[in-house]
């Protein structure tokens, strides 16, 4: 034992003890002292004890782990593999349809193929391309080359192949080449509701129109979004606005068709439209919507609710009459007639001549504070609510003085969208109720919410007027025999920077039908159309808007069911009589003291 | 085959009837076992990371040769002589330890690696088995040597090893060594008492560990709340297994690997599972266990308190790493990067493992009636 460490010694004494166990046997030898040995031996025989503990305690951890493999492998984990979303039968056909009222399809979602290739896997890139090519003529071979034979281990050659394109390339068997299912986003209408619908991106999110607003929920259910569009009439309208527009040379236009007891839109164009499919790389102008997202100084047409605040206080009334002899000197304004009649004129003559002069002057009685209070009323305050996102705030002056009242009195002033114009207008004919316009079918039976905005009394007294813009009025060419058509032109210069332009204007044409009991609103806006020869020159909303109104509501009349009526007889002429239309003579010796009666 | 006959007295011929051969096949399957995964699982993670794709499969049969060679060469040698090479070892180790502090690479925020030209060597792998060892030895001294004060310096050295190691940060590893050399410290005969206290401090350090370290705090908020963060990786492991059912989709026909950043190492048993599927995954299991309780079956017969104490300390810590590991995967637990025992692509973590398990095989050899020269 000599020459070992001491530490040495010790350690080994558990197996020396042993050892003097032998020994012992064999007799003679020194063994270790009793104690030690009997020290030594409980300590092995407690670590052998212990030993067993840690075996079984590892031996359960070890038993836990298989339970839990054969738990995870053979139930599955609690997550949603894709397997258990196909078994559960969730739909695969993704984003739900958009539908017209009638069930027509303006969006739906097909299955495609997705090409694309991991480039480390092409055995002979340029073979590969060839053969490729050869299939997809459109592809470019020099890209795909070139795509091919990048280090890359993913590119895509080619989304949404249809089923041909699909075979085509599947039977070339290239290594390397692999489909993704994929769905497109398919309007088969296409560009005809592109304003209305909207598109999707790439990757199926909407990005504009209805898919954008409903994104969600187009995601999350199958059921179709029934809208109110009526794919005949946006058919016609469009075809209509359309023809407007390539006579008149105008940079864009804008139509409705709206329900003015429901509030829903029937048919909303915007020009210029485009392919819902291949929006990318359109420029703003075309994916503008000028419906809902332009907001225009709307000009004449504003007197109807100029008109309809002044009968709607009780303190002016159809038979009044105001000055409109002289033009209005405001600072540096002039305010004039451009059909100037250069006399005094009742309230339904400024309204059928569409008298400045005399809106002004009906304004200004009434009062700046009482007419900031109706434009809110009708909605001109705020956005348009409506389900699209392209919904434009209005701009209204800051602050509202006296010459804004005098400009908003003939639509200058105050810029707000042709959807505004066409729902504020509604609220003044269907009875005073301003209902919410909708995008969507409304289901029958569900009672329609709206809020008294004008008295009955106004609003009958207003379809008067309408009527005789079109019977004696600034709109002869809207009219449709039978149909009662009424309405109000309206052309607005359009402001350049901070001037009013001399030859760029906005001519509209907003027309209602049948005027007795008006269903229908038809709106037509022509953006800077040019006069022609055959308009004389003119370029106005009488001249570029109302024939148009007038084609429409005869096309679609029959369509929507509206019944034509003899307008000669009694009852139809009284509802559409107005007592003091034109004094005559009387009027030349008109008193102003003589209205305080 | 290499063969031996019964009186050759060469040193292999000696190692070769007294080493444990079940033992030697078991890990000589589970090599196996390993390089096969390896070669399924890596390719995927090399050829994402833009290395060459056979890059693991390369590097881990490189390592293995010099883990075997080590593995072989420990187990050749006398209880006494691995206690003097443990000693040395845990020495030099230690040393290198704290001098990752200084010249240490820092990597992913903890500094464990020293860059020597060739590969990067991670000392605390080498401190964990040699530890074991010593630890084993100064708890035996106590009880064999009245008046030695073995458990005090096992304390202390203790003291030192869970300071160096939580200073890189390396919580895991901390953990290992804490609770295997909890384990001995149970084993060497800590009155029960004791056991329970340590026990509280035990679970008490796991919760200041919550609190001190945020990436703690947040891996454990994870696993107690699957909606809390981000368990892409659970999931995804969860997924394979579930995907890969009774037999499996069959070797390389996976597609975890594909996804989870670290299939070839922290979660190649999800591979398994998914590829070879739960048999073969019970079989691993049965490996583990086997390598494991054949090891503790030898120390139950030894004699020698040493020896019991330290095969059973390094046979915990290999049974705790393979427990870890796989009980992460199967989202039993946190997730805590560690790796399975010869079977994960771990470098030179598998020297390491070479030289701990190389030292349960010459502790297990048998030993005729000299237990202190063979």
């Amino acid at each position: 034992m000599t020459g070992r460490g001491t530490d040495e010694i010790v350690a080994d004494l558990g197996s020396q003890s042993r050892r003097g166990g032998a020994v012992l046997e064999h007799g003679g030898m020194t063994r270790p002292t009793a104690p030690l040995r009997d020290v030594v031996g409980h300590a092995l025989e407690q670590a052998h004890n212990r030993l067993m503990v840690t075996a079984a305690v590892l031996s359960l951890a070890f038993g836990v782990i298989a339970i839990r493999v054969a738990d995870v492998t053979l139930l599955g984990p609690n997550v949603d593999t894709h397997a258990a979303l196909a078994a559960a039968g969730t739909p695969q056909g993704g984003r739900a349809d958009i539908i017209d009222r009638n069930g027509a399809l303006l969006a739906t979602s097909l299955a495609t193929a997705s090409l694309y290739a991991d480039p480390k896997l092409i055995i002979d890139p340029k073979a590969a391309t060839r053969k490729l090519v050869k299939a997809l003529p459109e592809l470019n071979h020099d890209e795909v080359l070139a795509k091919l034979s990048s280090e890359k281990r993913f590119v895509w050659l080619k989304r949404n192949l249809t089923p041909r394109q699909h075979y085509a390339v599947h039977v070339l068997g290239l290594p390397g080449l692999f489909f993704q299912n994929e769905e497109r986003r398919f309007y088969p209408s296409g560009s005809l509701t592109s304003h209305v619908v909207g598109f999707t991106g790439v990757d199926n999110n909407g990005l504009a129109g209805l898919e954008q607003s409903f994104d969600k929920k187009l995601k999350a259910s199958s059921t179709p979004l029934q809208t109110s569009i009526d794919l005949r009439l946006q058919h016609i309208l469009r075809r209509e606005v359309q023809a407007q527009v390539d006579e008149f040379k105008g940079i864009g236009a804008a139509g409705l068709i709206y329900d003015v007891n429901t509030g829903e839109v029937l048919a909303m164009v915007s020009l210029p439209d485009f392919d819902p499919h291949e929006p990318a790389g359109l420029d703003k102008d075309t994916l503008f919507n000028r419906v809902t997202l332009g907001v225009y100084e709307m000009g004449s047409t504003f007197k109807i609710f100029n008109s309809a605040m002044s009968l709607d206080t009780g303190r002016i009334r159809l038979s009044d009459a105001f000055d409109a002899t002289h033009a209005i000197h405001v600072g540096r304004f002039t305010i004039s007639d451009y059909h100037g009649k250069n006399r005094w004129l009742t309230v339904p003559e400024i309204f059928m001549y569409s008298s400045n002069i005399g809106s002004v002057r009906m304004a200004l009685q009434i009062g700046t504070a009482t007419q900031k209070q109706f434009m809110a009323k009708m909605g001109f305050l705020q956005p348009v609510p409506v389900e699209i996102p392209e919904a434009a705030w209005p701009l209204v002056p800051h602050p509202w003085r006296d010459i804004n009242t005098m400009t908003i009195a003939f639509g200058h002033g105050i810029s707000v969208s042709a959807l505004h114009l066409v729902v504020a207008s509604a609220s003044v004919l269907n009875g005073g109720i301003m209902v919410k316009p909708t995008l969507l079918k409304r289901q029958p039976g569900v009672p329609i919410q709206g809020e008294r905005v004008v008295s009955e009394r106004t609003s009958e007294q207003m379809r008067k007027l309408f009527r005789l813009v079109v019977t004696d009025g600034t709109a002869k060419f809207a009219d449709v025999p039978g149909y009662l058509v009424g309405g109000k032109t309206g052309t607005a210069d359009k402001q350049r920077g901070r001037h009013y332009a001399q030859n760029a204007r906005l001519s509209s044409f907003i027309g209602a039908f049948p005027m007795n009991a008006p269903r229908y609103i038809v709106f037509v806006m022509v953006d800077e159309p040019k006069p022609s020869a055959a308009t004389h020159g003119y370029a106005t909303g009488g001249w570029v808007a109302a024939p148009a109104v007038g084609r429409l509501v005869r096309q679609i009349g029959p369509l929507l069911g509206v019944e034509p009526v003899d307008e000669n007889r009694p009852e139809i002429r009284q509802a559409m009589a107005i007592e003091h239309l034109n004094r005559g003579p009387a009027l030349a010796a008109y008193q102003p003291d003589a209205r305080q009666e | 085959m290499l063969t031996f006959d019964r009186t050759d007295h060469s040193l292999f011929g000696r190692w070769w009837w007294t080493v444990d051969r079940w033992m030697l096949g078991a890990l000589g399957v589970l090599i196996g076992y390993g390089t096969v995964l390896i070669m399924a699982a890596s390719p995927a993670v090399a050829e994402r990371i833009g290395l060459d794709t056979y890059h693991f499969v390369e590097r881990h049969v490189i390592n293995l040769i010099p883990a075997l060679i080590v593995m072989i060469a420990v187990s050749l040698l006398t209880p006494r002589g691995i206690r003097r090479m443990a000693l040395v070892v845990f020495l030099v180790s230690l040393a290198l330890v704290a001098a990752t502090m200084v010249i240490g690479v820092e990597i992913k925020g903890a500094r464990r690696w020293i860059h020597v030209p060739g590969m990067s060597i991670q000392p605390s792998e080498f401190v964990k088995p040699a530890f074991a060892v010593v630890a084993g030895w100064l708890f035996s001294l106590q009880r064999t040597s009245p008046g030695f004060p073995g458990n005090l310096v096992s304390i202390l050295l203790y003291g030192f090893v869970a300071a160096a190691l939580l200073m890189q940060p390396d919580l895991g590893m901390a953990f290992v060594v804490s609770a295997v050399w909890f384990t001995q410290f149970f084993l060497a005969g800590l009155n029960v008492a004791l056991v329970g206290v340590l026990g509280v401090l035990g679970v008490c350090g796991l919760v200041a560990a919550y609190f001190a370290f945020p990436h703690v705090t947040s891996r454990i908020d994870r696993f107690l709340d699957p909606s809390h963060g981000d368990t892409y990786q659970v999931t995804r492991s969860l997924e394979a297994f579930s995907n890969g059912g009774l037999f499996g989709t069959g070797p390389g026909q996976g597609t975890v690997k594909m996804s989870l950043p670290d299939a070839h190492a922290d979660f190649i048993f999800a591979v398994a599972g998914e590829e070879l599927g739960l048999l073969w995954c019970l079989v691993l299991i049965a490996l583990f266990a086997f390598i494991v309780l054949r090891g503790f079956s030898r120390a139950f017969k030894d004699t020698n308190l040493f020896v019991v104490l330290a095969v059973g300390g390094l046979l915990a810590q290999f049974a705790l790493q393979a427990l870890i590991n796989m009980g992460s995967s199967l989202h039993l637990m946190p997730t805590k990067g560690m790796t399975l025992p010869f079977v994960s692509y771990g470098g030179s973590s598998l020297i390491a493992l070479g030289f701990g398990m190389g030292m349960v095989l010459a502790l297990t050899r048998k030993r005729f009636g000299q237990g202190d020269q063979t």
